[in-house]
């Protein structure tokens, strides 16, 4: 249950994603790990961010399935996407619109796209 | 008895439906539970009235009713403390004039419902039957046929929504300053929606669709009056108003689209227009005009001049050049060009619109070549006005306008 008033929180898993030439562009951009450390920095001092991390390229993943006894493993990442995950953060906010002002702070938002993606509540 | 009963919970239903959903989420933050004691306190009204009379203030006994009801359920249910807990707050004791509290004294939790039902979050379809179901009290199926989908489309459409707005966490509240007018301006867009969905209807269109017209400007009425300090909803409410006003004659006996030309202007509504003027300089007067005000104005300006030939149209041309600085959109272009035509003459509107052609944007818009046909027509160059009209007629999508663009090309070719 999340109403205001009510003083509960949900947590939101931010899905960090974009394609090469958004990966690029935040790589050619000199204050941008600057802004993402900044970012982190604000969100954590406001009691906001639980966990922020960058990923490695995709064709550094393996990925794993099992079946039945077998391990079938595959070089690379689960699907062939031209949007890839670059990172993830994970914030617990009063609703979706603190969540919504959060994301939209972060640097990445503007080359690529991020998810909110709410957690299941246990 | 039973008719004036009948006619009691149909007027209620009208006026306080939602309310009392609103009152209920606030209350419970359980929008199905929500609706459903809301349907039921409709229904023992139905029963109990007859007997007992009809209550002095129905919205009241409505409220209570069905807040009663949703206690009783969530005792029931109360496995958990999170569901006592709420169910302790439903209990709370009345107090003397409380249940007028609970009618009119909490105005904002319609207000509320209207800002999460039109969250950008939501899908733009999803706000507009999640605003028709709960705060008009249309029922899922009317809802479906009002915009000709299945029942069990809308059904989903309408369970994924407030599954999201429970999971996602869309919160139940009027936006902070600083979201407020991006906000207010989603909910004014699916009202707009809905009105001109219900005004586009045609005259043999299913009922519900023809109502959503009402709909929209009853839910407009609400929230002008909940945000007195938003020009941009009054000017909603009377651009609809000014709208609404022309109705009885914009379709004649034959099922034709009447221009406002032709209109017989004695048989608008001009208690209706009285109040769209009234509305709009009200709002005007608090000196941030936005694309409603200046729509509604355009309206006015047409609305109020006796005869189509005292048109200022000057003044629309001006207005349409506001608009199109506010909403820079290709049909506030065609519409200028159709009005800086009347102002300066049909070749001063076709420059424009050639502008507009060579731009693209309009491509397989119907009212393109229409507009083209009767600028031409006006022109005297019938040949070319009659191959544009044939244009229209292709792509055309109601039978009204398809009716008066044919009998504009058998003017124009004479037969």
């Amino acid at each position: 249950m999340c109403r205001d008033g009510w003083g509960g929180t949900v947590r939101y898993m931010l899905l960090i994603c974009g394609d090469d030439q958004a990966h690029q562009a935040m790589e050619g951009d000199g204050s941008f790990v600057a802004g993402c450390h900044a970012w982190a920095e604000e969100m954590r001092r406001r009691g906001v961010l639980v966990s922020v991390e960058g990923l490695r390229s995709p064709s550094d993943a393996t990925t794993v399935r099992v079946r039945g006894d077998q391990v079938l493993l595959t070089d690379g990442p689960f699907a062939d996407t031209k949007e890839v995950i670059g990172g993830f953060g994970l914030v617990e906010c009063a609703d979706l619109d603190e969540a919504l002002e959060v994301t939209c702070k972060h640097p990445a938002a503007r080359y690529g796209a991020i998810e909110i993606r709410p957690l299941l509540q246990t | 008895m039973t008719g004036a009963v009948d006619a009691a919970v149909a007027r209620a239903f009208r006026e306080e439906w939602g309310q009392i959903v609103a009152t209920l989420i606030g209350l419970t933050g359980d929008w199905d539970l929500a609706e459903e004691c809301a349907q039921d306190a409709f229904a023992q009204a139905l029963q109990r009235w007859p007997r007992d009379g009809i209550p002095r203030r129905p919205g009241a006994w409505l409220t209570t009713t069905a807040r009663n009801r949703a206690t009783d359920r969530l005792r029931r249910e109360a496995v958990g403390a999170a569901k006592l807990r709420q169910a302790a707050m439903l209990s709370v004791p009345a107090e003397p004039g409380d249940d007028q509290a609970a009618v009119s004294g909490v105005p904002d939790d319609r207000l509320r419902l209207m800002f999460t039902c039109c969250h950008p979050a939501l899908a733009f379809e999803a706000r507009v039957a999640l605003t028709l179901r709960t705060l008009a009290g249309l029922t899922t199926a009317e809802i479906a046929r009002a915009f000709l989908v299945s029942e069990d489309t809308m059904s989903k459409r309408l369970v994924r929504a407030k599954r999201k707005i429970r999971n996602a966490g869309i919160p139940f509240r009027v936006p902070p300053a600083d979201l407020l007018g991006e906000r207010t301006a989603s909910v004014l867009g699916v009202l707009y929606l809905l009105f001109n969905e219900g005004y586009a209807a045609s005259a043999g269109a299913d009922l519900v669709r023809q109502n959503l017209t009402a709909e929209a400007i009853r839910l407009a009425r609400v929230l002008a009056a909940l945000l007195p300090d938003e020009p941009e909803a009054g000017g909603l409410l009377a651009l609809m108003l000014l709208h609404d006003a022309r109705r009885a004659v914009r379709i004649n006996a034959a099922g034709e689209l009447v221009p406002l030309e032709d209109q017989d202007r004695r048989r608008w509504d001009g208690s209706q227009i009285g109040e769209g003027v009234r509305l709009l300089e009200a709002a005007l007067r608090r000196g941030r005009p936005g694309p409603y005000q200046v729509q509604a104005a355009i309206a006015a300006c047409h609305s109020t001049a006796p005869g189509a030939a005292d048109t200022d149209w000057a003044q629309i041309a001006a207005l349409y050049g506001q608009l199109s600085r506010l909403v820079p959109s290709a049909v506030v272009k065609l519409n200028r060009a159709v009005a800086v035509g009347m102002r300066d003459g049909p070749a001063a509107g076709l420059a424009l619109l050639e502008q507009l052609e060579q731009g693209g944007e309009l491509a397989g818009y119907h009212l393109l070549p229409a507009t083209r046909a009767d600028l031409l027509r006006r022109l005297g160059r019938r040949d070319a006005a009659a191959v544009a009209y044939r244009e229209a007629l292709e792509l055309a999508p109601t039978d009204p306008e398809r009716r008066y663009l044919t009998r504009r090309l058998s003017e124009t070719t004479g037969s």
